[in-house]
């Protein structure tokens, strides 16, 4: 997965979780809003890059809102909405 | 607590991180989390992706961890399996399982995955969920077909359909299929799992009901509310009666094994092996309540 093909979402505006919206970009770009956006705004940026690196993409808009999610889901909900944005056929699961 | 014993098991929905995150809070003996009924449609492969992560970071203690896939005929399965199996939870629950074919079917690509994965052959165990009649008829053969087996789960609302009977609060239309499942559990030496209790608002039903499947033999029962754990767990409580007769049993019988004696009467009976094991599995579920209390 080295491509964004369009923009997707994954997640939830539940508490405890995050929605993380991506999107094809020509760079990195990354809008980390609500709690603990200012707090943990090091820890969010270094996840993105490192879940961007790995899949070797080089640019994308990610744009997280943040219900108070711990790492383990935004990086879940990260993982979701770039697998997502890279499928070829537009949907969120196989057809039956 | 070991995960040798599990009355409850609850049910958490795979893409909700706020109650995976607090799993290990609520109190159930096991946990079951779930990637088919609860999750939607278009959020599986996010599900999947939740369920992985937590599986991988959060220490869930002593509870025993399971995951409920999709089915076999649905486009999520082998993927499931694939995500799902190298994060090592303890069993796969499998739905639908209407023969020893499905189990083997499973089976073989838990074994590929595994062997894929550089896992030990058998790490991940097979809760064969069973609620289609054809699957309570196979009950036995199930039971027996794998050592990856450690559990019969009874499916209800599923099976009630299947059979085209309604599911009432008294539960008479689910006594054969219970009695089958927890005998052939049981025959087979694995856990047998009763089927949830669908109204969050009848704690006292749920008791009832409870304590009647422990009377047929079954070792745990789901939960779809944390509010329902400890109204399992109740239903698992000996009375004191039982619990003075089975330390007068288990003391008899260290005490004739400590003589050289192989028989021995407590209270006027006979005591041999099987009732002492059941003494001994009364004084169990009687610690238990006392840790829960402390």
């Amino acid at each position: 997965m080295a491509m964004l093909r369009r923009p997707a979402q994954a997640g939830t505006l539940e508490s405890s979780d995050c929605l993380v919206s991506v999107a094809p970009s020509e760079t990195r770009e990354l809008d980390h809003r609500g709690a603990g956006a200012t707090f943990f705004a090091g820890r969010t940026r270094g996840l993105v890059n490192d879940v961007l690196d790995s899949l070797g993409i080089s640019g994308a808009t990610v744009t997280i809102q943040d219900q108070g999610a711990l790492e383990v889901t935004l990086r879940a909900r990260l993982d979701t909405a770039l697998e997502r944005a890279s499928r070829e056929e537009d949907v969120a699961c196989p057809r039956q | 607590m070991s995960k040798a014993v599990v009355r409850s098991m609850l049910y958490i929905p795979g893409n909700n991180p706020g109650m995976i995150q607090q799993a290990s809070v609520f109190g159930a003996d096991s946990i079951l989390l779930d990637l088919e009924d609860a999750v939607a449609l278009s959020e599986k492969d996010a599900a999947r992706h939740l369920v992985c992560g937590f599986l991988r970071t959060l220490d869930f203690g002593d509870m025993l961890v399971t995951v409920r896939v999709n089915g076999a005929d649905t486009p999520f399965f082998a993927e499931d399996l694939r995500r799902v199996v190298p994060c090592r939870p303890d069993a796969i629950r499998l739905p639908k399982c209407s023969s020893p074919e499905d189990v083997r079917a499973a089976e073989a690509l838990l074994a590929e995955i595994e062997a894929q994965n550089g896992m030990e052959p058998g790490t991940v165990k097979i809760h064969a969920m069973l609620e289609t009649a054809r699957g309570i008829a196979e009950a036995g053969t199930v039971a027996t077909c794998s050592p990856r087996v450690t559990a019969l789960t009874l499916g209800g609302q599923d099976l009630t359909a299947d059979m085209g009977v309604e599911k009432t609060r008294e539960g008479d239309e689910l006594f054969v299929a219970r009695s089958l499942v927890a005998l052939a559990a049981r025959a087979a030496g694995i856990d047998a799992f009763d089927t949830i209790w669908a109204d969050v608002n009848d704690n006292e039903g749920l008791l009832e009901e409870t304590r009647r499947v422990v009377g047929l033999g079954f070792t745990g029962k789901a939960a779809i509310h944390p509010g329902q754990i400890s109204w399992i767990h109740r239903a698992f409580v000996p009375d004191a009666k039982k619990v003075a007769a089975a330390e007068r049993i288990v003391e008899a019988a260290a005490a004739a094994e400590r003589e050289g004696r192989g028989v021995v009467s407590v209270d006027g009976r006979m005591v041999d092996a099987p009732v002492v094991r059941r003494a001994r599995h009364t004084l169990d579920m009687a610690r238990l309540a006392e840790l829960e209390v402390e």
